[in-house]
Parts: C-alpha cells; sequence; structure tokens
C-alpha cells in the first residue's frame, strides 16, 4: 500500500496535466471554428508560399 | 477605433474560401491579418495599428473579396453576443473542471468500494484525497448552479437548482463529516458527478441559443443599410442609412428599397408595398406622392426628399405597437421551472421527513438521521430532470435547423407545442411575393398576344414583365426581343415598332385606355395595345406558395383553428381564403387590428401561432404565443420570430409543429422515468440502504436512459410535401 504515496499524486498530476492542457487551448481560441481546422490541417504551408509569389510576380 | 472588424461572408463552404480570402486580405498592406471562421460564416480583420478611418477601409474589404467572388457585410458585434460566448466558454470551463475531478475521484471510489483488503487507514487517506479534490472542484464547477439558486430564493422561487445546489452541498459537507469521523461511506463522487452531467446539460443548452443568435445575427447583416444621397450639384453618394437626415435628397434606383420615410420630388414609378402593408397591387407614385421606408421603387428612379428617418417613421410607430404588444404577453413558464416548481419542495419535502422519522422512531441520534434525509438528497437530486429538457431542445433545435429552420427562442419548442390557433399572413407568407399571371383563360389572352407582348417585356427587368416572360415559357411560347429599338417609360411602359405597327406594353394610362373599359382593383394589370387593334389585359396575381393549400389543410385536419389575417384588399383576400377552403379570414387589416383580434383570441383561452412577414405583421407576432418568419420577411419581423424558415416551402411549418410536439412528449416521458426511477430508489436511500456504489450506478443509468431517450427524436418522420 506503500505505493499510494507516489501512485496517487501521479495519477493527479497527469490529470491535472491534461485539465491544463484543455483550459490552454480553450484559452487560445481553438474551439472558435472547429469546422475550418478540418481543412486548414491539409493545407501545405509550402503551396501557399508559392502561390503568393506567383500572384506578385503576375502582378510585378 | 477597432482594431479587429468583423464581416459575415455569404457562400462560404469550402477549403478554397479559406485560402483566397485570406490570401487576398494578407496583400493589403493595412491589413495586420485576415481569419476566416467556417463554423460562423465570419470573417476577422485586424487592422494594423497605424491605420484610421476604418469605415472606408472596411468598404476596400468588402470591394476585394467582390472581385474573387465573395459578398461580404459588415458585422456588428453585439454585448449580448459577447456575454454568450463568454457564459458558453465559462460553462465549458466548469465542466472541464468537474469531468477531471469526477474521473479521478471515481479511481479512488472504485478502490475503496472493492477494498477488502483495505485498512482502515488508507481508506482514510482515499478520503481525504477525494476531499481535496472534490471540494475545490465542486466549489468552482458548482458556481453556475449555486449562483442561479440564490438569485432564484432572493426572489422567493424555487428553480431546479435549488435542490441540485443543496445536495451538492449537503453531500460535500457530510461526506467530509464522515471522513473526519472516519466512517467507511463516503459520497464525494456523487457530487461531482452530479456537477458533471448536469454541466453537460446546460453547456449544450448554452450552446444551442448562441448558435441560433449567431445565425439569427448574420441573416440581420444581410440586409442593405446604404443609400445614395444626392447633392445640389448633380453628384452622388453613398451613405450609411442611420446617416440620413429629414430635407436630405435621396435617389433610388429601380429595385432599390426605400430607405427613409420621404416625399417624391421628381420621378415616376410604382411602388411595391407589400412588406408594409401586405397589399400586393404595386402603387403609383410621382410627384409629391409620399413613400415608406421599407417599401420597395419596382421600375423608374425616384428622387425622394426625406421627411423623417429613424426616431418617426412609420417603422417606428410599428416598433412601439410591438413593445406594446410584448408587455401584454404573459411571461411563459418553462416545462423544466414548472417540474421544478413541483419536485423541489417534495424533494426538500422527503428529506426532511426522513431526518424526523429517523431522529424520533430510532436511536441513530440526529447525525444517523442527517445522513439519512442527505442519501435522499442525493438519489432524488434531478440528474435526468436537469439533462431531461436539455437534451431534447437540442436534438429537436439541431434536427430542425438540418430542415432549415432557425429555433431562435430557448423556449419557442414549448410554446410551439401548445397551440391550438393558426394565424397566416397572406402576402409573402401563403404567397410567395412573386407575380402570376392570372388571366390565362381570358378569350383575348391568346399565345399571339403573349408573343407579342413578350418581345417587348424581353427586356424590362419590371417584376410584371418578367412575370409574362414566365407564363410565356410555361406554355413555350418563344421569347425572342424585338429588333427594333424598345422604348422605356419609367412608370409607365414600354413602346416599340413591331412590323411597321407601334406596339404598346404598360399601364392603362400608357396605353390610353379609358378607366371604365373592363375595371379592375383586384389585380395587378399589364396591358397590350397594338395600333389598331382591341387593347388586351394581362392581370397578375401574387403566387401562392405551392404547398399552402397542404399546409392550411394539414392544420385543419388536426382540428387546430386556421385563420388568414390580411392587409390586402378585400377581392384578393375573398379569392385567397376560397382557394385555401378557408371561411375565417379578415382582410384589410391594420396592424393595430391584426393585435386586438389576437388579444381577443388568446382571452378566450386560446393559445396563438403566428405566421408573417410584412412590417405589418410584426405587432402581431410579438403579440402571439408563438411565431414564425419566412426568411424572406422584414427585418422587425424576423426579430420578433421564435422561429425563421429557410425555403420556397411553407411545410417547414408543419415541421416545426411535428418536432415540436414530439420534443414535448419525450420531455413528458423523460419525466416520468425520473419519477419512476425516484420512486424505487426513494424508499431505500430513506430506510438507510443505499451505499455510494448503487448511488453512482443509479446517477449514471438514469442520465443515459434519459439521452437516449431524447435521441429518438431523430426517428421521427417529418411531414414534406410532395414534390414537383
Amino acid at each position: 500500500m506503500e505505493s499510494l504515496i507516489y501512485l496517487i499524486p501521479a495519477a493527479l498530476f497527469l490529470g491535472l496535466i491534461g485539465l491544463s492542457g484543455f483550459m490552454w487551448s480553450l484559452r487560445s481560441n481553438q474551439y472558435e471554428d472547429l469546422e475550418g481546422a478540418t481543412y486548414r490541417a491539409l493545407f501545405e504551408e509550402d503551396d501557399i508560399e508559392e502561390e503568393q509569389k506567383e500572384k506578385s510576380n503576375t502582378k510585378g | 477605433m477597432f482594431r479587429i472588424e468583423h464581416f459575415v461572408v455569404e457562400g462560404l463552404h469550402c477549403p478554397k474560401c479559406i485560402r483566397e480570402i485570406e490570401g487576398t486580405l494578407g496583400e493589403n498592406d493595412k491589413i495586420k491579418n485576415a481569419r476566416v471562421n467556417l463554423s460562423t460564416q465570419r470573417l476577422a480583420v485586424e487592422w494594423k495599428e497605424a491605420v484610421e478611418d476604418t469605415l472606408q477601409n472596411s468598404e476596400e474589404v468588402i470591394s476585394a473579396l467582390e472581385k474573387i467572388g465573395f459578398k461580404a457585410f459588415p458585422f456588428k458585434t453585439t454585448n449580448a453576443q459577447l456575454e454568450g460566448d463568454k457564459v458558453g466558454k465559462s460553462l465549458l470551463k466548469a465542466m472541464a473542471v468537474a469531468g477531471f475531478a469526477a474521473a479521478n475521484v471515481m479511481l479512488l471510489s472504485v478502490a475503496v468500494w472493492d477494498g477488502g483488503e483495505m485498512n482502515e487507514s488508507t481508506r482514510s487517506l482515499m478520503h481525504w484525497v477525494s476531499a481535496l479534490i472534490v471540494l475545490p472542484a465542486a466549489t468552482y464547477a458548482g458556481m453556475p448552479f449555486y449562483k442561479s439558486a440564490w438569485n432564484a430564493l432572493k426572489g422567493r422561487r424555487l428553480n431546479m437548482d435549488v435542490p441540485i445546489s443543496l445536495a451538492v452541498i449537503l453531500t460535500c459537507g457530510m461526506s467530509l463529516f464522515q471522513t473526519y469521523l472516519k466512517a467507511t461511506e463516503t459520497y464525494y463522487d456523487a457530487a461531482v458527478m452530479l456537477l458533471f452531467f448536469l454541466l453537460i446539460g446546460r453547456f449544450l443548452d448554452q450552446k444551442m441559443r448562441n448558435h441560433a443568435r449567431s445565425v439569427a445575427h448574420n441573416l440581420m447583416s444581410y440586409k442593405e443599410s446604404k443609400a445614395t444621397l444626392l447633392h445640389e450639384d448633380g453628384h452622388t453618394e453613398e451613405i450609411a442609412t442611420e446617416m440620413l437626415v429629414p430635407n436630405q435628397i435621396i435617389q433610388v434606383i429601380p429595385g432599390g428599397k426605400i430607405p427613409a420615410d420621404g416625399t417624391v420630388i421628381s420621378g415616376m414609378s410604382d411602388i411595391d408595398t407589400s412588406l408594409v402593408t401586405g397589399e400586393t397591387v404595386p402603387q403609383k407614385a410621382e410627384k409629391d406622392t409620399e413613400v415608406f421606408a421599407g417599401t420597395i421603387n419596382v421600375n423608374g428612379t425616384l428622387n425622394i426628399k426625406i421627411t423623417s428617418t429613424t426616431g418617426n417613421t412609420l417603422l417606428d410607430e410599428i416598433i412601439e405597437l410591438m413593445e406594446t404588444a410584448e408587455q401584454g404577453r404573459a411571461k411563459y413558464v418553462r416545462l423544466a421551472d414548472r417540474a421544478a416548481s413541483i419536485y423541489a419542495p417534495l424533494v426538500h419535502f422527503l428529506a426532511a421527513a426522513t431526518f424526523l422519522g429517523w431522529l424520533l422512531f430510532s436511536n441513530v441520534g440526529w447525525q444517523g438521521s442527517l445522513i439519512n434525509a442527505i442519501a435522499v438528497l442525493i438519489i432524488t437530486c434531478p440528474c435526468a430532470l436537469g439533462l431531461a429538457v436539455p437534451v431534447v431542445q437540442v436534438v429537436a433545435s439541431s434536427r430542425l435547423f438540418k430542415s432549415g429552420i432557425l429555433v431562435k427562442a430557448a423556449d419557442g419548442l414549448e410554446r410551439l407545442a401548445e397551440v391550438d390557433t393558426v394565424i397566416f399572413d397572406k402576402t409573402g407568407t401563403l404567397t410567395l411575393g412573386q407575380p402570376e399571371l392570372a388571366n390565362a383563360d381570358d378569350e383575348n389572352v391568346t399565345p399571339f398576344n403573349l408573343e407579342l407582348a413578350a418581345k417587348l417585356a424581353k427586356t424590362s427587368s419590371h417584376p410584371l414583365c418578367r412575370a409574362l416572360i414566365v407564363a410565356c415559357h410555361d406554355r413555350d411560347i418563344p421569347t425572342i426581343a424585338t429588333e427594333s429599338e424598345i422604348h422605356e417609360e419609367p412608370g409607365m411602359g414600354l413602346k416599340a415598332t413591331v412590323n411597321n405597327i407601334t406596339v404598346k406594353l404598360g399601364n392603362r394610362e400608357w396605353c390610353g385606355i379609358n378607366q371604365n373599359y373592363l375595371p379592375n382593383n383586384r389585380y395587378s394589370e399589364l396591358w397590350l395595345k397594338a395600333e389598331g387593334a382591341k387593347p388586351v389585359l394581362f392581370c397578375f396575381k401574387d403566387r401562392m406558395r405551392e404547398d399552402a393549400l397542404d399546409v392550411v389543410h394539414w392544420f385543419l385536419r388536426r382540428q387546430l383553428k386556421v385563420i388568414l389575417l390580411s392587409g390586402d384588399r378585400k377581392d384578393v383576400v375573398d379569392e385567397a381564403a376560397e382557394e385555401l377552403g378557408l371561411s375565417r379570414y379578415k382582410y384589410e387589416c391594420k396592424p393595430q387590428e391584426k393585435i386586438e383580434i389576437i388579444e381577443r383570441i388568446k382571452a378566450s383561452g386560446d393559445k396563438v401561432l403566428m405566421i408573417g412577414d410584412g412590417i405589418n405583421d410584426a405587432p402581431a407576432l410579438s403579440a402571439a404565443n408563438v411565431s414564425i418568419s419566412p426568411s424572406t420577411a422584414a427585418e422587425v419581423s424576423q426579430n420578433a420570430a421564435d422561429f425563421i424558415f429557410q425555403s420556397q416551402k411553407l411545410d417547414s411549418v408543419v415541421r416545426a409543429y411535428q418536432v415540436s410536439l414530439n420534443s414535448r412528449k419525450l420531455v413528458f416521458i423523460n419525466f416520468a422515468l425520473a419519477a419512476i426511477y425516484n420512486m424505487i430508489a426513494v424508499p431505500f436511500a430513506a430506510a438507510g440502504l443505499l451505499t455510494p456504489l448503487i448511488a453512482a450506478i443509479a446517477m449514471s443509468l438514469s442520465s443515459i436512459v434519459v439521452t437516449a431517450n431524447a435521441l429518438r427524436l431523430n426517428f421521427q418522420k417529418l411531414y414534406r410535401s410532395h414534390e414537383g
């Protein structure tokens, strides 16, 4: 039973990490647009940069 | 002034939209950050710090979006909106804390329940750790309930939150006492699990309300609020409607909405007043005609001198009527609160009786008696009752939303289920507000004449001309514009030379026809006069929604009273009522009269559902017990209505009614389930036989049953008027 001395705090600590993770995500507005986020995950950063370069090239 | 500005964007639906919009706006030097929110259909633009004069800048954003094919409207955030978002967030936080505590305490509790080999000091440790987790968590997560209960008690009322708060506080207190006494049984897990389940219900309820408010808000933003100001030197300027002042002169182009009450100083046109008065025949407007805000200029450019603006227009009178009507409306007590007002005293009485019973007829002492009384409170605590209403509501509103109906008022579904009289407005509600050829059977309305008329009508954007073209399409008559020059005289008609004959299409005056020839004040009319031939009259009437008859009959079959109240003329309303088979109707109703009729019906004990769209219906919509508007309705009406439907068809109204009846049934079943569960559990608790394990199982089981019952709403078959 002595193992409880560190097992319970360990369990609580892990739980608290989860909870604070959730609070952080809530505070940084990650729940504002659940639909958009599903698509944004598929954007390739490189593509966007290239696209914008192309655009500015054709302009200038 | 505001660094961040919001826009509502129409037609946002795909990932490509996000990239296009954000990419395009990213090129603008003044914009620091642009972010699209796909869920709310809004765009947030953050300006760079040095940027001033946001009005001009927002114009820039709107035109930039227009170039890539999106229509955007400025969106004003209101306090209610921000408040709603904040409440939603704090509920979510409370829910997370309660969930965390429930999960961790449950780990400890299960160990204690199972702990055959556990010695007393280990158990005591477990209890103390549980207390350490639960007490702060229950204090924080229970706040929404404590606050609401406190407010209710201050107002000398009882709501559901009173027994909830009492149960949670007493349970925690008792468990702490038991822990101190090193007793075997504590109920920490019950207290925090109860909070967790109830917070889920609260959060769902809040989310649904926020969603409804946000969609309604977006709809409002779609309305144009620009006017064209005409300066003395002849140049024009676009300004916001709110900036108009009396004696300014504004220009209204054909198809435009008149932004303020005024007098015509030049130009000639027809004015469509159907949204304001319900009258379908357009009124002629020329010099010195008075025109009202909200009406639509049909075919000629008008210059209007403003006589009054916001504050004393016709619209403001209507709003005043609405406010009086709203005050007269008795405050509706929601089902959950009604249940609570019976349930809460009963629970408190049972707990008190248990306490007294044990105290007087046993020798367990006051502590033992109190523990048993609290056990009664825990087991009766309306976990299922707290979930019973919100879960059904959420399922119902999302079901309705998918079928094109927005539930704006949180208690709208409950009020709709009680309705026994249905009042329809005619123009724009039973009808579409679009003209349709009415005298096709007339002997003069031959295919030849229709084709001739279409030759002229093809080029015009006048609604009657377009209706004529539609009539030709329906009859497979070719509609090819004549090659010769067509002259259009605003407010009068068209003229052209076809096969060397002068042909005129337009109003009576334009075609030079005597007032006494075929008199008509029932239909909108269009005359065709070819030189040397008999004049031909085309009559147009407002097109009925294709399923109006079916819907009216559906209600009649259900033994509901159906009444038609219209602001339109007698002849037109007579005909519509006959077509729908309605014996109870009234024509030429002023807004005031509509209210009086509704008040009379309400006084006789009936519950009234009002369905209307016009500005003239707005007071009636707020006077009725519950109200529905189409999304084409005037802004004030949409504000007043409890439901908004987005469809060309009227069957949405039936669907909303069906869902409301079914949700009421499910709520009652949920109440009954909770009652049965209590009848079984309370005797055990009162007898002192309740263990924490039984309490935990009973609580989760009843919540699952209630939720599963609510989901049955998704299987209901809903009414659909047949296609075609």
